[in-house]
């Protein structure tokens, strides 16, 4: 098992999560997730050795789907919600790669 | 100092299905923008992904193929990262459980036999396209969703040239199994590359550098060439290779880099909550092998064996699938193997490389092609006429029976009619006469020539020789 | 016409409309003029498509006139707005979603229209159905009608109070971790959380997709009853949905008896830092059980105590993902910083879009699955999730149902939590078990604290245990009435 810190360091976990928050709500966010996290460490008191993990609602496999077209939606509903489109394509900041 | 390459491949390939990975827009790719999209394709709130399962079935049919061990057990995960392509910001993917594990395809290198190891197959989403404006970039949606499969290679290929022995294996092999059309041009089959050099005698592989996404056979071939020199100029100046993403720039000729290890995304795996596990049983994996075709190493031991063809016609005979079936089916249709074999192999593969057609594309088919071969066989007409006739067929198709008895191309086999021309052909050459009877071969194929101008090429030519020496008392 | 909806219940109003008594255009009629009226306090309603609502009952009145009578014919039903209505807004009280209009409907949503209902209104929640008292709504805050001065409960605080407050026949609402039970105990209405699998997710936006499901808040359990026939099973669009067959749940509660039920009261629910008044009441209603004759003993649930870590672990992790596509590309709020980049757009329209529950729970989410985390956290908490599912199975074979407190207190002030958010966690300790269990779970009210507040008693039954749970929550009813 991984080394537990009791800290979470929350610019590099904002960094991937894309929020630019201020430096007066980081300082609030972690003193309120390290509380969080000091709870959460309780799991440390158990012995989990052997037990499987439950990753879903049900204990159910196998549900497919027929290989067969559906209708698609009209492209006007869906650009209608686009903050902005150009030329039938939703369009984004010119991305540099 | 010699170094040692080590090349890994992870090859995407898009699934022949009719619909989405996850849900039932078309796949169809002429279309246009924005219009095969869903709540799904576009990860609207509270759209759900709905597991295809002939994109399940294609992918374990490509690792029976491959040889892979079919997982009983398999799930998909969530792959975090954003980017404008993938609408959820996540893609559904495979990470711990896929469905296929091992394998391996047999390729040639350096004209030995070598097994080049498969780590495992999972299956995924494709991401939409961007396209790149002078001001602003467009999303256009209909590719997200495609279901891909990703072939995963050991690091087992050691040149460029034994990546593309793999790769054209591995091509042939899913369209022979009808998994995928693997069309380059459609970015039907991309490629990641891994590659590392070490000085020979080092056992562990070197530091391995990805270059990511390459359309063309061509385009791996130059990066693996270029790379293979960058690293060997880095390593023999006494500098050290540093693990990174690069890409290959075919404009510049060269790998560019794109993120260093520090930069490397974090993509937090996690088991897909939506879609449940797939449990196989024996029964479906049974059933679906049941599906396959023969692989083409087994094609053309099966030609060998059954149609008594040489080794190398059997090759090139079974290295595409549409030609093996033509080949097949023309053998149905009555013709000699050996014949079919030959004439496929001459004329046939020489005309579709002329014309840069497909098989599929031409009006010829077998049976017309049979009957050909047939007319030839049974002396009905002469190889002249055959080849004469040949190019027609292949461009407009047609019953060749009809045009024989049409045109009047019918051989003469009539022993009278030849005996006729034979005559006129002795008194004509006497000089000709006297040199065969003198001792010179070469002189009997003269008159044979001439007997078959006279008949208009329609003389049957074994018999001309036979009726020439007669009449000489040879 | 002047109908009450206070009192109305979609039985009534079934009768009402089947006996020609009044239509459903009158009866939608009323609801209208009843949110004008009433929610002004409240504010339990966020949109309202008068014109919508109205042609949707004059279809249903059509559907009558042409022979059909279902239970649902004709019930306006408020919304939550976490559910995609075609043609309606559905912003999860989020700014981030600003502007989207659904262009499809949820499967709900469409199981509603096809029984014949109308989805009028769209309630107020959490934000992205995070938090327990719906006072993290990027719009307005919702008071609970029985004390204006209180919360309603959360997430689904809009819909318990558009019931509670009479500007509501019915609603639907979500449960990840108890935003359909506590908000029902909270304003004293009765709300089921249906068996993970029950009914389709598809089109109700995603909080943790391993734990959401849709459920009715409403007046009583036979309401609950006939909301739940309408809105479960198998569905094409949801393969997380097991195919099994609906049983009519309102016929099945006919002859509900606590006679010879089976009682289980886990020691772990009643435990100190409870409001003592709430544990007293919900002693009582299970002492009740026992004098109509049913079988009370106590059960152990012995991994209670770790249900809020597992829980905001699992949850956080799976929102983390599912809340990934709110970015400002494709529909909703958009803001670019002034670099104009693609990384200013996904920052800004995050950062500015999202209130800080939303991105508190994120950060966490995002920060157990990350790189060298993941086994620390994320992984020992499936484990332990194993545990409490393993607890629920084995008590089921010793008892029927299980009784517990739905939540430690009644409705809590105003602004108490909202500094505090682990104290807002912890407040969920009764409610999470079910939802990490797969199992079905009930709130019914049980009785009322010296300030009058309600309280709910919480049953728990087995996953797809409907029947017998909704029969048992109805006998209940009848007693503690």
């Amino acid at each position: 098992m991984e080394e537990k810190t009791q800290h979470i360091d929350v610019a590099r976990v904002c960094e991937l999560a894309h929020f630019d928050i201020c430096a007066e709500e980081m300082t609030e966010f972690q003193a309120q997730l390290d509380n969080i996290l000091a709870y959460v460490n309780k799991l440390d008191e158990l012995n989990l050795d052997g037990i499987e993990p439950t990753m879903y609602g049900q204990p159910v496999v196998n549900s497919f789907r027929e290989d067969v077209v559906t209708p698609s939606l009209p492209r006007e509903d869906v650009l209608r919600n686009a903050p902005d489109s150009a030329n039938d394509e939703i369009k984004v900041p010119k991305i540099v790669e | 100092m010699k170094y040692i390459v080590s090349i890994g491949l992870e090859t995407h390939v898009q699934l022949k299905t009719a619909t989405k990975m996850f849900c039932g827009c078309n796949l169809s790719t002429d279309c246009p923008p924005n219009t095969n999209i869903c709540p799904v394709c576009m990860g609207l709130p509270g759209a759900l992904p709905l597991m295809n399962k002939e994109a399940v079935k294609l992918t374990v049919m490509s690792g029976l193929m491959l040889g892979c061990e079919i997982s009983k057990y398999s799930k998909f995960d969530r792959k975090n990262y954003f980017y404008p392509d993938m609408v959820k910001n996540y893609q559904i993917s495979q990470n711990t459980h896929p469905l296929c594990i091992g394998g391996g395809v047999d390729i040639t290198a350096n004209g030995a036999p070598k097994h080049i190891r498969i780590n495992h197959i999972h299956l995924e989403e494709d991401a939409a396209k961007i396209n790149h404006y002078a001001r602003h970039s467009g999303i256009d949606y209909n590719r997200c969703g495609t279901p891909l499969m990703e072939i995963v290679s050991e690091p087992d290929m050691s040149s460029p040239d034994e990546a593309m022995e793999y790769l054209t294996t591995l091509k042939q092999i899913l369209v022979y199994a009808g998994v995928s059309d693997c069309n380059l041009e459609d970015g039907n089959m991309r490629s990641d590359v891994n590659i590392s050099i070490r000085p020979e005698g080092q056992e562990q592989l070197g530091t391995k550098i990805e270059i990511k996404n390459m359309n063309t056979f061509k385009g791996i071939y130059a990066a693996l060439e270029h790379e293979i020199a960058r690293q060997t100029a880095v390593v023999s100046a006494g500098g050290v290779i540093q693990q990174e993403t690069r890409r290959w720039d075919a404009d510049l000729g060269e790998t560019i880099t794109m993120r260093t290890k520090e930069n490397a995304h974090d993509y937090r795996y996690f088991p897909e909550p939506d879609l449940l596990p797939v449990v196989l049983d024996d029964e479906t994996i049974d059933s679906w092998r049941k599906l396959l075709p023969e692989l083409p190493s087994q094609k053309k031991d099966r030609f060998v064996e059954q149609y008594a063809i040489p080794e190398y016609d059997a090759n090139v005979l079974s290295a595409q699938l549409p030609v093996a079936d033509f080949f097949e089916k023309t053998i149905a249709c009555g013709a000699q193997p050996k014949m079919v074999s030959n004439w496929i192999m001459t004329e046939l593969l020489r005309l579709l490389g002329e014309s840069g057609k497909e098989l599929a594309d031409i009006p010829l088919t077998p049976e017309s092609f049979a009957s050909l071969l047939k007319l030839l066989d049974k002396k009905t007409i002469n190889m002249p006429t055959a080849k004469e006739l040949f190019p027609e067929l292949f461009e407009k198709g047609g019953d060749p029976e009809a045009m024989v008895k049409e045109r009047g191309l019918g051989q003469v086999s009539d022993s009278g009619a030849i005996e006729g021309f034979a005559k006129q052909v002795i008194e004509a050459n006497p000089k000709v006469v006297e040199d065969f009877l003198g001792g010179k071969g070469p002189a009997l194929q003269f008159l044979v020539g001439q007997i078959m101008k006279l008949s208009r090429g329609k003389a049957n030519p074994q018999m001309a020789a036979e009726v020439i020496k007669k009449q000489l008392g040879v | 016409m002047d109908l009450d909806i206070s009192k109305m219940t979609i039985a009534a109003a079934a009768d009402g409309m089947r006996a020609k008594d009044f239509s459903s255009v009158e009866l939608t009629q009323a609801v209208l003029k009843a949110i004008k009226e009433k929610d002004t306090e409240v504010k339990a309603y966020l949109t309202v498509d008068e014109e919508g609502a109205l042609a949707g009952a004059k279809e249903a009145d059509d559907r009558r006139a042409a022979g059909e009578s279902g239970d649902m014919l004709g019930i306006p039903v408020a919304m939550k707005d976490i559910f995609n209505v075609k043609g309606q807004p559905c912003t999860c009280a989020s700014k981030i979603l600003e502007g989207y209009i659904a262009p499809f409907d949820a499967t709900v949503t469409r199981k509603l229209r096809e029984a014949g209902a109308i989805p009028a209104g769209r309630v107020n929640m959490d934000e992205f159905a995070m938090g327990s008292s719906t006072e993290h709504s990027a719009f307005q805050i919702t008071r609970n009608p029985v004390a204006l001065d209180r919360v309603p409960g959360g997430s689904s605080g809009g819909s318990a109070a558009a019931v509670a407050g009479g500007t509501a026949i019915a609603s639907l609402g979500t449960d990840t971790g108890g935003s359909i039970r506590s908000p029902a105990s909270y304003c004293g209405c009765v709300g089921l959380k249906p068996s993970y699998g029950r009914v389709s997710r598809y089109g109700v936006t995603a909080f943790a997709s391993s734990l959401d499901q849709v459920g009715p808040i409403v007046k009583n359990v036979e309401d609950a009853a006939i909301l739940l026939g309408a809105i479960a099973g198998a569905d094409p669009h949801d393969q997380t949905v097991l195919n099994r067959e609906v049983p009519d749940y309102r016929a099945a509660l006919a002859g509900a008896s606590l006679k010879g039920l089976r009682i289980g009261v886990p020691k772990e629910y009643f435990i100190d830092g409870c409001d003592p008044e709430v544990m007293a009441s919900v002693r009582k209603a299970i002492d009740m059980c026992a004098n109509a004759g049913a079988e009370v003993r106590e059960i152990s649930l012995p991994h209670t105590e770790y249900a809020i870590a597992v829980y905001y672990i699992c949850a956080t992790a799976e929102a983390s993902a599912n809340l990934a596509r709110f970015d400002g590309i494709r529909y909703g709020f958009r803001k670019v910083g002034p670099e104009a980049t693609l990384q200013s757009l996904y920052d800004r329209s995050r950062t500015d879009g999202f209130g800080k529950e939303v991105k508190r729970r994120i950060i966490l989410g995002t920060y157990v699955l990350s790189s060298g985390y993941y086994d620390a956290y994320y992984n020992r908490a499936l484990k332990a999730r194993t545990l409490i599912r393993n607890d629920f199975q084995k008590a089921f074979e010793s008892c029927d149902v299980i009784m517990t407190p739905v939540a430690p207190t009644a409705a809590y002030k105003l602004n108490s939590t909202v500094n505090d958010p682990l104290k807002a966690y912890l407040g969920d300790i009764f409610t999470v078990p079910a939802n990490l269990a797969g199992i079905c779970g009930i709130s019914v009210p049980c009785g009322k604290t010296s300030e009058n507040l309600p309280v709910g008693l919480q049953l728990l039954g087995p996953a797809f245990g409907e029947v017998e749970l909704l029969r048992a929550a109805a006998a209940c009813e009848k007693e503690f009435a």
